[in-house]
């Protein structure tokens, strides 16, 4: 029952912080890359406020999966290794708490290009 | 500009007037479920990787890669702009859709040759993000330092 | 050739389309003209390496076919006019170098096609010329590349946005009195001015075309001394739907007297509502395979008699766009009409 209660918590968070940038696509005339730097940059704020934290507690994925939780994890990687390292940890900690994301893009975007061709759309 | 019958203004008006509104709420449905989905997926990644006894770190990593996987391949056979297509920020907001981001320009320009082509534009889109956010993250971290040496 | 007001050509010599050829790629050979384009593809690469390399061929296929039915050889063709919206326009190009002809490249963006029957015409008519090919494409998947998003990327199209139609049209001019030519004939051409009305987004480029087109026609109306009643048809290039409102809402301010049931265009017709090409198909292609594909047979059929073909353009680049610029639009008529 408990897990049942944790994948409801993670559709409805997540589905509603996916409805935030369904409704900037529809009633702004932002383009979709502005949207995603704006989910980015909100997450390490909201982070860094201590807001974004207790989402996480509660909705798990729900709240990580989104690229809101992207930044979470850039915020949180900042501040953790600047309590390790002091000042430098600031440039270190964002970059490798995220870089299984980022290298995993890297990697199987670059394999894609290797297997894949483009489709026209139907 | 004697002939026209209105000022851009005017026109503006007329133009918001006659074109027709996107349609909303089978926009937040569509975005709210398949976005929901996605992240339940990540969820039971994340339940997967706790059985598999990786650590407190290693754990979330696992679920992005696989995540990211999908969203790669799903881009690589065609079928992520589709599902992009139906849900809008529904597959886009989350990590599968940066996944998207990257993979999509890496197939299309691979006619540009591998530096040029899929070296140059991998990052076309998901640039902006990587760039803002990690920015975003290093002087979260600077004012963090500031402040705890200010208050201890 | 005279002139008649400040925009106008009068081709006293008046040139006849001998020949016309229209290639439809596979999403407009399933929409409600499919019957009327002379090729449907059925992929969209055409056997070639790339997006380019395929428009190039369907350029290249469409002008020689329009040549075959003339029973004429690229060596006698002494001018081929036309353009797509590809950066330094290399579909159009490279079919050039393909099939030999002299070339002279022409960007109207996607009233490439109007404006190339406008020049074609008026060096036939004053004897610069005694033949000339026509040509103008669009590859759906080349201008997604270059003006948007990569094709795999899962983005959501606004309801204002149109459909670049993978298609290519082409029209063989020969001066007056060659042989036997047929009842078409170009009798004037109207060059339009760049309008803007400050429309900003790039997506929505009805709006953006709508009052360069009106424009247009007022001014060759105006230059002609004719009423929109002495034509069967005026046919827009590639307005859409919201956009042939939007030069109705013009006209009707305007005191200019438009009849929507003599108004189509081509890009509204293009596509069936449920293909999702949401404001319907646009790009150099689309006016050029229709009226080669549609409207000229009509002509040529009797259905129709005389027919004002407006081919409409946007004047964007993806730098003015991503600078924040305004979207100004250009248009180009003529007319076609048949000679009994």
């Amino acid at each position: 029952m408990d897990t049942l209660f944790l994948f409801i918590k993670a559709f409805v968070v997540g589905g509603l912080i996916c409805d935030i940038g369904q409704l900037l696509i529809m009633r702004t005339k932002l383009t979709n890359a502005r949207i995603l730097v704006i989910f980015v940059v909100s997450g390490v704020v909201l982070t860094a406020l201590g807001l974004y934290k207790p989402l996480v507690d509660f909705a798990g994925a729900g709240a990580t999966v989104p690229l809101t939780g992207f930044g979470y994890s850039l915020a949180m990687g900042a501040i953790e290794a600047v309590n390790r390292y002091g000042f430098w940890g600031a440039f270190v900690g964002g970059v490798t708490r995220t870089a299984a994301g980022i290298t995993a893009a890297v990697v199987f975007g670059l394999l894609n290009a290797l297997i894949f061709k483009p489709h026209a759309k139907p | 500009m004697s002939r026209l019958p209105f000022t851009p203004d005017e026109y503006g008006e007329i133009v918001s007037k006659l074109t027709p509104p996107s349609r909303h709420l089978r926009g937040y449905l569509r975005a709210f479920w398949v976005g929901g989905v996605i992240c339940v997926l990540g969820q039971a990644l994340t339940l997967w990787a706790e059985t598999l006894s990786l650590g407190e770190t290693t754990a979330p990593m696992f679920t992005t890669s696989v995540l990211v996987f999908l969203g790669t391949t799903l881009t690589g056979i065609g079928v992520y702009d589709r599902i992009g297509k139906y849900a809008g920020a529904g597959s886009a907001i989350p990590v599968t859709g940066f996944a998207n981001s990257v993979a999509a320009p890496a197939i299309e320009f691979q006619r540009e040759g591998a530096i040029t082509g899929v070296g140059a534009r991998l990052f076309t889109l998901a640039g902006p993000v990587l760039a803002y956010g990690i920015a975003a993250s290093v002087l979260v971290g600077i004012v963090y330092w500031l402040i705890r040496g200010w208050v201890l | 050739m005279s002139r008649a007001g400040k925009q106008t050509f009068v081709y006293d010599r008046p040139p006849a389309i001998v020949a016309h050829a229209s290639i439809a790629g596979p999403k407009e050979g399933q929409g409600p003209l499919a019957e009327w384009f002379d090729v449907v593809l059925e992929d969209d690469l055409l056997g070639q390496k790339s997006w380019e390399l395929a428009e190039m061929e369907m350029v290249r296929r469409c002008v020689q076919r329009a040549l075959n039915d003339a029973h004429m050889g690229e060596d006698a063709v002494q001018a081929m006019l036309g353009g797509d919206l590809n950066n330094q326009i290399i579909a159009s190009s490279f079919a050039a170098r393909a099939l030999g002809i002299p070339f002279i490249g022409l960007y109207g963006a996607c009233s490439t096609f109007v404006q190339a029957l406008v020049l074609g015409s008026a060096l036939i008519s004053g004897g610069d010329l005694d033949n000339a090919v026509c040509a103008a494409s669009s590859h759906f998947c080349t201008a997604e590349r270059q003006f948007r998003f990569p094709l795999e990327l899962g983005s959501q199209r606004p309801p204002q946005a149109s459909w670049t139609a993978t298609a290519c049209g082409c029209a063989l001019l020969t001066a007056p009195g060659e042989g036997h030519s047929g009842p078409l004939r170009t009798t004037c051409g109207t060059v339009g001015r760049v309008i803007d009305l400050n429309i900003t987004d790039a997506n929505h480029m009805g709006a953006a075309m709508a009052p360069a087109v009106f424009d247009c026609i007022a001014a060759h109306l105006s230059d002609t001394g004719r009423g929109a009643g002495d034509y069967d048809l005026i046919a827009t290039g590639d307005l859409g739907w919201i956009g042939r409102n939007l030069l109705l809402e013009l006209a009707d301010a305007a005191g200019v007297a438009l009849p929507p049931d003599r108004l189509i265009d081509c890009g509204a017709s293009l596509f069936y509502q449920e293909q999702d090409a949401h404001a319907g198909g646009s790009g150099c292609g689309c006016v050029a395979s229709v009226s080669c594909g549609w409207l000229m047979k009509r002509l040529e059929q009797g259905e129709l008699r005389r027919l004002l073909l407006v081919g409409s353009g946007a004047m964007l680049s993806p730098t003015s766009s991503q600078q924040g610029q305004s979207v100004p639009g250009i248009a180009y008529a003529v007319a076609i009409e048949r000679e009994d």
